[in-house]
């Protein structure tokens, strides 16, 4: 993980470090496991293709996790997620990159937390936005 | 909405009284081992996810749960897989395939393994559009998690399109 970034450091339109991904089918069928979806059309080929899929496609609930860590790892050690989603738009297939991006939309204090709004989105090979979302995270004060 | 669409619309008078109403609550374990499965699945870095001792350096009870992991339901054989029924997935819809439309997480507090966690679920609404293929419904849910000592942790809310 990457050093602690602070509230006064981060502004609006700032983009943050990006996190690359690319499924194996291995990865996805530790997913699969992890996380109780056995459907399938995310492990079985032939079976993807019988329901009209041109092949296996990567769980949405995997990318939504994938931007989990994106977040987590931007919030850092003294940071938290306070929020995050996304809204699944388009497949994504093992094997191909998936760059999970996040560009911060708001800053603010409440309280004694420091907040950040996020636009977050994985994106494919293409640069379209498969699954596009927001996250609201705090961070620390140098203060 | 048109007066066409509205008479085709696949909502029924059950579906409606349906809205709002929780289902039968879940009970989901958060333990050490789904943890870091579901860590190393993600590709997780953070030492918080799998080492409790580091877990407990950095301040927290126990083995943090990563974020998107609200625990594992218990399997019952009985049930036929144990998978909790998803509201809006038990009334008869003319359609015949399933989307994922979307899952957002609201934190209220940190999960940690050895937490016990209560999911409390139901529909917020319906919504109905014809997009590109073809129509569709949508159905909101809300699944509200509480933990042992009663604290609503999570709120998790997702959207099921059925077309």
């Amino acid at each position: 993980m990457a050093t602690q970034v602070h509230f006064e450091d981060v502004n609006e339109g700032d983009e943050i470090p990006k996190l690359a991904k690319n499924c194996s089918t291995q990865q996805l069928v530790m997913w699969a496991a992890a996380s109780g979806d056995f459907y399938q059309i995310h492990y079985d080929k032939d079976f993807a293709q019988s329901t009209g899929l041109k092949g296996l496609i990567v769980h949405g609930a995997l990318k939504h996790a994938f931007l989990g860590q994106l977040v987590h790892d931007f919030a850092g050690e003294r940071g938290r997620v306070k929020s995050f989603g996304c809204q699944y738009r388009g497949m994504d297939e093992p094997t191909q990159d998936i760059t999970c991006r996040g560009v911060v939309t708001k800053k603010y204090a409440e309280g004694k937390q420091n907040f950040i709004e996020l636009d977050i989105w994985t994106e494919n090979p293409q640069g379209q936005k498969t699954t596009p979302g927001t996250a609201v995270v705090t961070l620390p004060s140098r203060s | 909405m048109t007066q066409q669409q509205e008479s085709q619309s696949v909502i029924t008078d059950e579906m409606r009284a349906a809205v709002g109403k929780e289902g039968e609550p879940a009970t989901l374990e958060v333990d050490k081992t789904g943890c870091r499965m579901f860590a190393r699945a993600v590709g997780h870095t953070d030492l918080i996810f799998y080492d409790e001792d580091y877990a407990k350096s950095k301040g927290y009870r126990g083995i943090v749960a990563p974020p998107g992991f609200l625990g594992t339901q218990t399997f019952k054989p009985a049930a036929g897989g144990g998978a909790q029924a998803r509201p809006g997935m038990g009334f008869s819809i003319p359609y015949k395939r399933v989307l994922n439309g979307g899952t957002e997480i609201e934190y209220f507090d940190t999960i940690c393994a050895g937490d016990v966690l209560t999911a409390r679920n139901k529909i917020t609404g319906f919504n109905e559009r014809s997009g590109s293929m073809g129509p569709m419904l949508m159905t909101n849910r809300e699944t509200t998690f509480t933990n042992q000592d009663g604290k609503v942790v999570a709120v998790e809310r997702g959207t099921v399109i059925q077309y």
